[in-house]
């Protein structure tokens, strides 16, 4: 069950929604996603889009354990997310999903380097071992020269290469994507893409949701969200048939 | 439809202690301004917590140290004849000393009374009037020999008299240093004389310093005998004895004087014995003490609101971080647990200056006083855990709150 990713890689599909659907409770009842099934296999790379409040976020926070479904059945990595308890959920949560934020949620005060090492904490990694790991990921982010640099000294690009490295740290199944560069220009969005990409060539699994249509199209796949009703398209199709 | 795994060994999420105190000091540290002002009002009560506390032992140890030397081995005998009997005259006897020391626990006794000179009758180191100028202000003390001893009085030069110069009425007299000087007399080795009015006096001693009654060393003091022959008796009430005994036997001795000396006449005396050291304490606990204890508490109530205060503030502003930390694997107790150690700390830095500030305080105001600075080690240790404890009470409101965050909500920040 906490084998390595190789292993994990062996089974399941990362995500499994069976009729997944959320409506917040209101007054009025909000139906943010209606039920829906979609399966993401390992090493996908996915593009979620449509238009703002159309529960995109919604969707996202389900795959990632934040938010519990109203209805439908969730596994993630072939275990059904439904019948654990909350400190199991959590505990999968921290091991399982890397998050990366549009507003990055790097804590300002603390060093780059410590900013990645805040993910190994509640997973109970040695002290020892946090701070090699740590180094290992930014440099994989290709930070590796400012460890010691405060978040406020960084550029938007950099400092989301350090939520980045944070979300690998862990070493996850599945990357959450929530608007990773809608508070970056042109040319730092283009550098934050490129490593998601690299990191889909090496094998991990990406989800990210988007505002940008040439973002979407850089991905295999597309899940557009519309009003809460989520479809699927394939890319790679579409661009095979032009 | 696929095999849906089970689910028993998911790894728990933690938060090791160490991980806990290094979170909390980082909290704690980044705002270090915020910080110490936060814990100013917990600085402020432990101190005042712990000066308190230090000052009542410093002074009551204070008070014990005198009363054992001094105070709590001294009896004053007055006399109260007359309110008794106008025609009484001097109440005690002429072997009022030995009487008195033949009681058990007391070492020394003795009988004196101021002297009333007539209004021409000075102080004189020459029987010439004006050759050296009259010194009006010396005071004439009548005192029998066991004065001498009870007072501990310390000789610069010669003796006092004894007994036997006190039997016979001699003219003979001790003085102090500062009449010693007043008058001019250098040496004892001339056998110099002294003109108390017309009489002379031969000067046997010079007294240098005494324990108690102090005022010997400004006074000249002749045998009671030979004040008695020239003056006659004292006014009614002027004679006193001092009566010094071992320790623990004063209330006692205060009790049997009277009737040792007079067992005809006992009301003609009044002993007042040492104040018992207890209720003069006791007194300094009840008037200050407590006043200054419940400033103290009201010190640490206003630094719990002001830590409470601050804490929520971290709380709502941070509420992206803890959504973080929900999405990096946080249960909602390790959020409460480092709020909590958090304003534990401020609570704790809080105690460990305010106990130092308190110590200081006493050890300075000891000093200035020449006192022994002295501190309870309970109220020395138990002061930074008083810190720590108004910060955790202080934090439970802000940590229930939280943990209770959504980190869905959190993380839309
Ligand atoms: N806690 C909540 N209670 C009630 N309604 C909610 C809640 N959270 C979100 N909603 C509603 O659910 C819908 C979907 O919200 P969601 O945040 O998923 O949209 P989104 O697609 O991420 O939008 P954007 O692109 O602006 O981020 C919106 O209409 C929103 O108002
Ligand atoms: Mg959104």
């Amino acid at each position: 069950m906490t084998g390595t990713v190789a292993e994990r890689a062996a089974a399941d599909p990362v995500i499994e929604f069976r009729g997944i659907g959320l409506t917040y409770p209101g007054p009025p009842p909000v139906a943010a996603l209606r039920p829906c099934d979609l399966t993401v296999e390992r090493g996908e790379f996915v593009a979620v889009v449509g238009p703002s409040g159309s529960g995109k976020s919604t969707f996202l926070n389900i795959a990632g354990l934040l938010d519990t479904p109203t209805s439908g059945m969730y596994l993630l990595d072939g275990v059904d997310t439904g019948t654990l308890r909350d400190a199991d959920r959590t505990a999968l949560r921290g091991l399982r999903i890397g998050f990366v934020f549009q507003t990055f949620h790097l804590l300002p005060q603390r060093s780059t380097l410590e900013n990645v090492k805040l993910a190994l904490v509640y997973s109970g990694f040695p002290r020892r071992e946090r701070t090699a790991r740590a180094r290992e990921a930014l440099e994989q982010v290709g930070l590796g020269h400012r460890i010691e640099a405060l978040p406020t000294r960084l550029s938007g690009g950099e400092r989301q290469r350090v939520a980045i490295a944070r979300a690998l740290v862990t070493q996850p199944s599945l990357l959450l994507c929530d608007e990773p560069t809608g508070n970056l220009d042109t040319a730092n969005a283009d550098s934050v893409l490129a490593l998601l990409e690299e990191l889909h060539a090496d094998g991990m699994t990406v989800l990210v949701i988007t505002h940008d249509p040439l973002v979407a199209a850089r991905a295999r796949r597309t899940v557009t969200i519309r009003d809460g009703v989520l479809s699927v398209s394939d890319t790679e199709m579409s661009e095979v048939a032009r | 439809m696929r095999r849906v795994r089970r689910t028993g060994c998911i790894k728990p999420s933690v938060f090791a202690w160490r991980d806990v105190l290094s979170e909390s000091l980082a909290g704690m540290l980044q705002r270090p301004g915020r910080s110490a002002l936060t814990a100013l009002g917990t600085v402020l009560g432990v101190g005042t917590f712990v000066a308190v506390l230090g000052l009542t032992a410093t002074t009551s140890s204070q008070i014990d140290t005198r009363f054992n030397a001094l105070s709590a081995t001294e009896v004053t005998v007055e006399d109260i004849a007359h309110e008794q009997d106008e025609f009484a005259g001097l109440a005690f006897p002429a072997d009022a000393d030995a009487r008195i020391e033949r009681l058990n626990g007391v070492e020394h006794a003795g009988v004196y009374w101021p002297v009333r000179l007539a209004p021409g009758e000075l102080v004189r180191s020459s029987a010439i009037a004006g050759s050296d100028g009259a010194q009006n202000s010396i005071d004439v003390v009548a005192a029998s020999p066991g004065v001498f001893a009870a007072a501990g009085t310390r000789l610069a030069e010669g003796r006092v008299y004894d007994a036997y110069a006190s039997e016979l009425a001699a003219p003979v007299a001790v003085i102090g240093a500062g009449v010693a000087d007043r008058l001019g007399i250098t040496t004892l080795e001339t056998h110099p004389a002294i003109f108390i009015g017309s009489q002379p006096f031969t000067v046997t001693g010079v007294v240098a310093d005494t324990d108690r009654k102090a005022d010997l060393l400004l006074s000249v003091v002749v045998p009671r005998t030979t004040a008695e022959r020239i003056w006659g008796r004292p006014e009614a009430g002027g004679g006193k004895m001092l009566i010094t005994t071992s320790l623990g036997a004063a209330p006692q001795i205060a009790e049997e004087a009277a009737t040792a000396l007079r067992p005809d006449h006992p009301e003609y005396f009044k002993a007042v014995p040492p104040p018992d050291p207890k209720t003069l304490r006791g007194q300094v606990g009840d008037d200050l003490n407590q006043l200054f204890l419940l400033l103290a508490a009201i010190c640490l109530v206003i630094g719990a609101v002001g830590i409470a205060n601050t804490t929520l503030v971290a709380v709502l502003e941070r509420t992206g971080e803890i959504g973080l930390r929900r999405a990096l694997g946080a249960r909602g107790r390790h959020i409460t647990v480092q709020f909590l150690a958090e304003s534990g700390a401020l609570g704790a830095l809080g105690g460990l200056v305010g106990t130092s500030l308190g110590v200081l305080t006493v050890v300075i105001v000891a000093m200035f006083r020449n006192w022994t600075p002295v501190i309870h080690p309970v109220t020395a240790a138990a002061a930074p855990a008083i810190g720590l404890a108004t910060g955790v009470i202080a934090g439970l409101y802000p940590a229930w709150r939280a943990a209770r965050i959504q980190p869905a909500e959190a993380l839309r920040r």
